[in-house]
C-alpha cells in the first residue's frame, strides 16, 4: 500500500481505510450544502459535551465566491474535504496524522513536513482553536486544530480536528498541475474519468448561477425563513406532547443554521452584501449556531446525564 | 554545587513566540529559585520548535538555613498581647526568650527556617512556572485542564553533580519528569537519555537537533549566502524572516530554487512579498540587474536525494502562488491602462469606509485633493500636479494586488500610476505620501509628494479632532501622534514655511462638512437613527447645531465659528507638544521652545524651530546665559515699578536725561543692537538677531553695576524705567525671554 496511488478516489479510499483502521467511525457526507467539513454536525455538534467521539468522513464543500468556471488550476466552488474528529484528542494525534500521509503515498524520507502556526477561527460557528497548517515541501496540505471553543461553549474534553484539502493534496501526490486533468478513477479503468469529466461542466454552471443569476430576493427570503425556523424549533418545549418524551430538536434546528449560512455565502458571491452588512449577517448566523450548540449540550449526545441529576 | 537542566518538550511552538518564551522560562525559574534562597552562577535558555530548555550552572545544593529574630511585647505585657504575638509568628511560648533591655524585660522570638534541598525548590518553582507560563495564547488538549502553547509531552529535569545526575521528581497533571527526550521528529525520533547539559547538546546534535537558535540562524545565513555567491547572486537581507525560519526548523538545510521565467517581470517587491509571506522564502537577487531570480528555502531535514524532491515541490508551490500574483498584476494593469484608468478604482472606494464618522475613502481622497492643492504653492509644488496626485494616491487600495498583499499599498500605486501614464512625480507621490511611517523613516522631499503627504496627515489630524477622537494617555488607535510627527518632520527637514493654521482650518471645515452631511442624512432617516446611535458623538451634535441658524437652516461652510477655532487651537497646541518631544531629542529645552511658541507666527513650525535653535545656541554661550539674567533683572524692576506706580513705562527713553556714562553707553548699545536686530528679524535671521542681543551683555552689566534706577529725581527715574522698557521690548522681540527658566 505504500506505493503511490493512481487516482483521486484511491487517495480517498486509502484515507477511509487508514482512519477506519485507527478506530474512527467512517461517516458519510452530510446531505446539505456546507462551506467546509467542519459544518457537518459530526464535527460542530459532536465536539461539544463530554461524550467521546471518533469520526472521519468526506464532505463535499461549497464556496460560491471561489468559482472560476473550472479554469483556474486550483480554485473550485465545489470541492472535497476529508475530515477527522477525535474527542478527546489522543496524545499521538500528530503521529497518527503523519501515518495517514504515509498511507496515501507521501514518502516520509523524501519530503519536508512542517507544522506552521495557524490559529483557526470560525466567526459563523462562534468557534476557535489552536494548531497548525501542515506543510509538505512548502505546500499547505492540512489544517490541524485543537478545538477550544465551539458555539460559544468551552470544549471539554478537547477535540482534535484534521482537515485535508483533498484536491490539492491529491494533485500534489499524483503530480497533476490542473485539477481538471486529475484522474478521478483508475486511468486504466475501462472508462477512465478525469476530475474535469465529472466537474468541469458543473463548475461552469454553478459559477454562472452563483455570480450572475441567483435571485437575490429569493436567497434573502430563504435566509430569513431559515433563521426564523431555526429559532422556532429551538423555542419548542423539550417535552414532546405526542410521545411524552424529552426530545430537544438540536439537529433539525442546526440544519436551518447551515441553510442560513449557505444562503449568506450565495448572497456574498452575488456581491449584494456591503462591508458593514457582512458583519451583521455573520453575527446572525453565529447567533443561530450558538442556539443550536446550547440546545445540543442539553441532549444525551451532548453530555446531558438525564434525570439522575 | 549542582547544575540543572530542564527541557519542556511539546508539539510545535509558533516561531514568533519562541524567543520570548526562552526569556520567560529563564526569568521565571531563576527568579523563583533565588527567591527561595537558591542562588546560582549562570543560566541560559534555548528554544527550538519542539523544546524549551534551561541550563543553570553553579546552583546551591540547598537553600541556606535562616534565623530571624523578632522582637515581641514586654515580658509583663497582658497575656492577650503575648498570645497575639505568638499567633502572628506561629510560635509557642517555649520559643520565646526574655531579655533585659534599657526599656525593661522584653520577649524575643527566634524563627529558624531550615534550608531546603535544591530538588524540592526546583520542583516547586518549575511546576509554578509551567502552570503560569505567560504564553500569548495557550490551549488545553485531550481531557486535561493544563494549559500550554500546544500539547506538552514530556518534562526533562535533572540535577547533575560530579558523582552523577538525578532526576528532580515532578508530576504536572500526569506528565512525570525524567531524564529522557527525543531527537528530530523524522531523522532521530527515538528516546535519548541525558546526564547533563553538555551531554544533552551533544546527543541532540547527533540526533539532528541544533539547540541554539543563533546557531541555526548563522548556519542558514552562511549556507544561503555561500550558495548564492557561488552562482554570482546575493540574498536580499531580511532579519525578521531569518529569525522566523530559524524557529521553524531543528535541523536547517538550505536549498536554492528557480523562479519560473514567466514571473521574472513582476515587480521585485511583489516577488519578494509573495515568497516571504506565503512560503517563507528568501529572495535571491542578481546584483548586476537588481532582479530577483532565485529563492532560498530552508528545509528541516536532509534526504537521500539531497533535497531534490523537496525543492521540486517548493518550486511547484511557488509557481502556483506567483501565477496568482501575475494574474492580479495583469488584471490591475489592464484596468489602469483602460479608458476608465485609476478613476475606476477611486470610484470603488466610495464603498469603502474610512471611519464611520468621517465617511468613505473616496470622501477622504476628495478632502486630500483640496488640501494638497492649497498646500502646493507653499511647498513649491504645482497645484494641478498636487491635486492630481492626491486623487490617485490611494487608488491602489482597490487593486487586486493590494487586496492580496496589503503591505504593498503605495508601492503598487506608484507602479500602476506610472503604467497609467502619470508623470514620475505624481506616481512617486502614491508611494511617498504615506511617509514618514516611523521616527527613522525618510521624509519625502519631492514637492508633489510633500504636498500630498502633508494633506494626508493634516486631513487625518483635523478629521479626528473634528470628531473628538484625540489620543489619550497610551491610547492612540489612529496613530495621530505619528501623523503629527510626520507633519513636523516633513516641514522642518525640508525647511518649508507653511502656516498650519490656515491648512488646519481648511481641514476642520471639510471634516465638519462630512459630519453635517451625515447628521442631515440621519435626521431625514429616523428609521436609521437607532442603529446609528452609537456612531454619533456629543461633539457631532454640537457641531451640527452650531452650523444651523435660529431657523434651523444650514450656515455657510467656513464661516468662522467658535467650535472650529477652538479645535484648531487645540490641534495646534498638540502639534506644539509633539514638536517639544521632537526637539527635546535634539537637545533643545522645553522652556526654550515655550519662549518661541509665545511669539507670533507660531503655526509656522519651521520658523519656530529656527527661532528655538538660535535661542538654544545663544543660551549655551556665556554672554547668552548672562543676558538672560540681566534681562530678567530689568524686567523685574520694571514690572515692580509699573505695578507700584500703576502706569506702563513705554514712552521713548531719551539719552539727554541720562546722567551716568554707563547709562549713555547702554543707550548707544541698544541703538546699535536694534539696528542689527530689526533687519535680521525681517529676514528671519534669528542667529544674527540673537547674537546682537547677546552683545548687549557688557553694557547691561555695566549699567546695573553703576546705575541706581530708583532715584529721587522723578524725571531721571522715569527715563531709566523707559530705558528698561526698551530692553524688555527687545528681549521679547526674538523670543519671549520671560519664559526662560533659571
Amino acid at each position: 500500500m505504500a506505493d503511490t496511488p493512481r487516482s483521486f478516489q484511491e487517495i480517498i479510499l486509502r484515507l477511509q481505510s487508514y482512519w477506519a483502521r485507527h478506530g474512527c467511525a467512517i461517516l458519510q457526507p452530510y446531505d446539505m450544502e456546507v462551506g467546509a467539513g467542519t459544518f457537518h454536525p459530526a464535527t460542530t455538534l459532536r465536539s461539544l459535551g463530554s461524550q467521546p467521539w471518533a469520526a472521519a468522513y468526506v464532505q463535499p464543500s461549497r464556496r460560491p465566491t471561489d468559482g472560476r468556471y473550472g479554469e483556474n488550476p486550483n480554485r473550485l466552488q465545489h470541492y472535497y474535504q476529508y475530515q477527522v474528529l477525535i474527542k478527546p484528542s489522543p496524545p499521538n494525534l500528530q503521529e497518527l496524522y503523519l501515518g495517514s500521509l504515509a498511507a496515501i503515498g507521501v514518502d516520509m524520507g523524501l519530503h519536508d513536513i512542517r507544522f506552521v502556526e495557524d490559529d483557526w477561527e470560525s466567526p459563523t460557528l462562534g468557534a476557535w482553536g489552536l494548531g497548525w497548517e501542515v506543510w509538505c515541501d512548502g505546500m499547505e496540505v492540512s489544517q490541524f486544530t485543537y478545538f477550544q471553543q465551539v458555539g460559544g461553549h468551552d470544549c471539554r474534553p478537547v477535540s482534535g480536528e484534521l482537515t485535508y484539502g483533498l484536491e490539492r493534496l491529491a494533485m500534489y501526490i499524483l503530480g497533476v498541475d490542473h485539477v481538471m486533468d486529475m484522474p478521478f478513477n483508475d486511468p486504466d479503468a475501462p472508462i477512465p474519468l478525469s476530475y474535469g469529466d465529472i466537474f468541469k461542466q458543473t463548475e461552469e454552471e454553478y459559477a454562472r448561477w452563483n455570480f450572475d443569476v441567483a435571485n437575490t430576493d429569493v436567497l434573502l427570503r430563504h435566509f430569513e425563513e431559515a433563521e426564523a425556523e431555526c429559532k422556532a424549533i429551538i423555542a419548542q418545549e423539550h417535552m414532546d406532547p405526542k410521545t411524552g418524551k424529552r426530545i430537544i430538536m438540536a439537529h433539525p434546528a442546526y440544519d436551518q443554521a447551515i441553510k442560513a449560512s449557505h444562503m449568506f455565502n450565495l448572497l456574498d458571491a452575488r456581491g449584494v452584501i456591503s462591508v458593514t452588512e457582512r458583519q451583521a449577517y455573520i453575527g446572525r448566523v453565529r447567533a443561530l449556531t450558538k442556539m443550536c450548540a446550547d440546545a445540543f449540550v442539553q441532549t444525551r449526545a451532548g453530555g446531558w446525564s438525564g434525570d439522575a441529576a | 554545587m549542582a547544575d540543572l537542566l530542564i527541557e519542556l518538550f511539546s508539539e510545535e511552538i509558533p516561531a514568533r513566540m519562541q524567543a520570548r518564551a526562552a526569556d520567560d522560562l529563564k526569568k521565571l525559574m531563576t527568579d523563583g529559585m533565588v527567591e527561595a534562597g537558591l542562588t546560582y552562577a549562570s543560566a541560559a535558555a534555548f528554544v527550538t520548535p519542539r523544546r524549551l530548555c534551561l541550563t543553570v550552572e553553579g546552583l546551591l545544593d540547598a537553600s541556606p538555613r535562616t534565623v530571624e529574630e523578632r522582637k515581641g511585647p514586654k515580658a509583663d505585657a497582658p497575656e492577650k498581647a503575648i498570645e497575639g504575638f505568638l499567633r502572628g509568628a506561629n510560635l509557642t511560648r517555649d520559643d520565646l526568650e526574655e531579655r533585659d533591655t534599657p526599656k525593661g524585660k522584653i520577649l524575643f522570638a527566634k524563627i529558624t527556617k531550615e534550608g531546603r534541598p535544591a530538588a524540592d525548590i526546583i520542583a516547586e518553582v518549575l511546576e509554578q512556572t509551567i502552570r503560569n507560563f505567560p504564553w500569548p495564547k495557550s490551549m488545553r488538549w485531550g481531557s486535561g485542564s493544563l494549559k500550554w502553547v500546544r500539547p506538552l509531552h514530556s518534562i526533562l529535569c535533572i540535577l547533575s553533580r560530579e558523582d552523577g545526575a538525578e532526576v528532580v521528581p515532578l508530576d504536572v497533571d500526569g506528565i512525570v519528569s525524567g531524564n529522557a527526550t527525543r531527537g528530530h521528529r523524522f531523522l532521530a525520533p527515538d528516546q535519548i537519555t541525558v546526564s547533563g547539559f553538555d551531554d544533552y547538546t551533544a546527543k541532540l546534535k547527533r540526533a539532528f537537533v541544533m539547540l541554539d537558535a543563533n546557531e541555526r540562524r548563522e548556519t542558514i545565513w552562511n549556507d544561503a549566502t555561500n550558495m548564492a555567491f557561488a552562482s554570482g547572486l546575493e540574498i536580499v537581507e531580511d532579519a525578521g524572516l531569518l529569525a522566523e525560519v530559524a524557529g521553524l526548523v531543528e535541523w536547517p538545510v538550505v536549498l536554492m530554487g528557480r523562479i519560473g521565467d514567466d514571473f521574472l517581470d513582476l515587480p521585485p517587491e511583489v516577488l519578494q512579498t509573495s515568497m516571504k509571506e506565503h512560503q517563507k522564502f528568501f529572495s535571491v537577487r542578481n546584483p548586476k540587474t537588481g532582479r530577483i531570480e532565485r529563492f532560498i528555502t530552508v528545509a528541516n531535514r536532509t534526504t537521500s536525494d539531497d533535497g531534490a524532491t523537496i525543492l521540486a515541490g517548493n518550486e511547484k508551490v511557488l509557481s502556483a502562488r506567483l501565477a496568482d500574483a501575475k494574474f492580479f498584476w495583469d488584471n490591475d494593469l489592464r484596468v489602469v491602462k483602460s479608458d476608465a484608468g485609476m478613476a475606476a478604482w477611486v470610484e470603488n472606494l466610495k464603498n469603502v469606509t474610512f471611519h464611520n464618522k468621517l465617511g468613505t475613502q473616496a470622501e477622504l481622497i476628495e478632502r486630500m485633493a483640496v488640501l494638497a492643492r492649497e498646500l502646493a504653492p507653499m511647498v513649491g509644488a504645482d497645484p494641478d500636479a498636487a491635486e492630481k496626485a492626491a486623487r490617485i494616491a490611494k487608488a491602489d487600495l482597490s487593486s487586486e494586488m493590494v487586496y492580496e498583499f496589503p503591505e504593498l499599498q503605495g508601492l503598487m500605486g506608484r507602479y500602476y500610476a506610472a503604467a497609467a501614464g502619470f508623470s514620475d512625480e505624481i506616481a512617486a507621490a502614491a508611494q511617498e505620501h504615506y511617509a514618514p511611517l516611523g521616527p527613522s523613516d525618510d521624509v519625502p522631499t519631492a514637492p508633489v509628494s510633500v504636498a500630498v503627504a502633508l494633506a494626508e496627515k493634516i486631513d487625518k489630524l483635523t478629521g479626528f479632532w473634528a470628531i473628538d477622537e484625540k489620543p489619550t494617555g497610551s491610547k492612540d488607535p489612529f496613530a495621530l501622534r505619528r501623523a503629527a510627527l510626520g507633519v513636523i518632520r516633513i516641514l522642518v527637514e525640508n525647511d518649508l514655511s507653511v502656516g498650519l493654521k490656515h491648512a488646519c482650518r481648511s481641514g476642520i471645515c471639510q471634516s465638519i462638512e462630512v459630519i453635517r452631511a451625515l447628521m442631515q442624512h440621519l435626521a431625514s432617516r429616523t428609521d436609521l437613527a437607532e442603529s446609528f446611535g452609537d456612531h454619533i458623538s456629543k461633539t457631532m451634535v454640537e457641531i451640527y447645531n452650531l452650523s444651523l441658524d435660529e431657523k434651523g437652516v444650514s450656515l455657510e461652510i467656513g464661516s468662522p465659528n467658535l467650535v472650529e477655532e477652538e479645535k484648531i487651537n487645540d490641534l495646534l497646541s498638540f502639534l506644539h507638544d509633539r514638536l517639544k518631544v521632537y526637539l527635546k531629542d535634539q537637545g533643545i529645552r522645553h522652556d526654550v521652545i515655550d519662549a518661541c511658541i509665545a511669539m507670533p507666527q507660531n503655526d509656522d513650525l519651521t520658523l519656530l524651530v529656527k527661532r528655538a535653535r538660535a535661542l538654544s545656541d545663544t543660551l549655551k554661550t556665556d554672554d547668552g546665559e548672562n543676558l538672560i539674567q540681566a534681562f530678567k533683572r530689568a524686567n523685574n524692576i520694571l514690572s515692580q515699578a509699573e505695578e507700584a506706580d500703576g502706569v506702563e513705562y513705554s514712552y521713548g527713553a531719551d539719552i539727554k536725561f541720562a546722567e551716568e556714562d554707563a547709562e549713555r553707553a547702554l543707550f548707544k548699545a541698544l541703538d546699535q543692537a536694534e539696528s542689527v536686530i530689526k533687519p535680521a528679524m525681517e529676514k528671519q535671521d534669528f542667529t544674527t538677531a540673537m547674537s546682537a542681543m547677546a552683545s548687549l551683555r557688557p553694557a547691561l552689566d555695566a549699567f546695573f553695576e553703576a546705575v541706581q534706577i530708583n532715584t529721587d529725581n522723578a524725571t531721571v527715574r522715569r527715563n531709566r524705567l523707559n530705558l528698561l522698557s526698551r530692553i524688555r521690548t527687545l528681549g521679547t522681540s526674538v523670543a519671549d525671554l520671560t519664559r526662560i527658566e533659571g
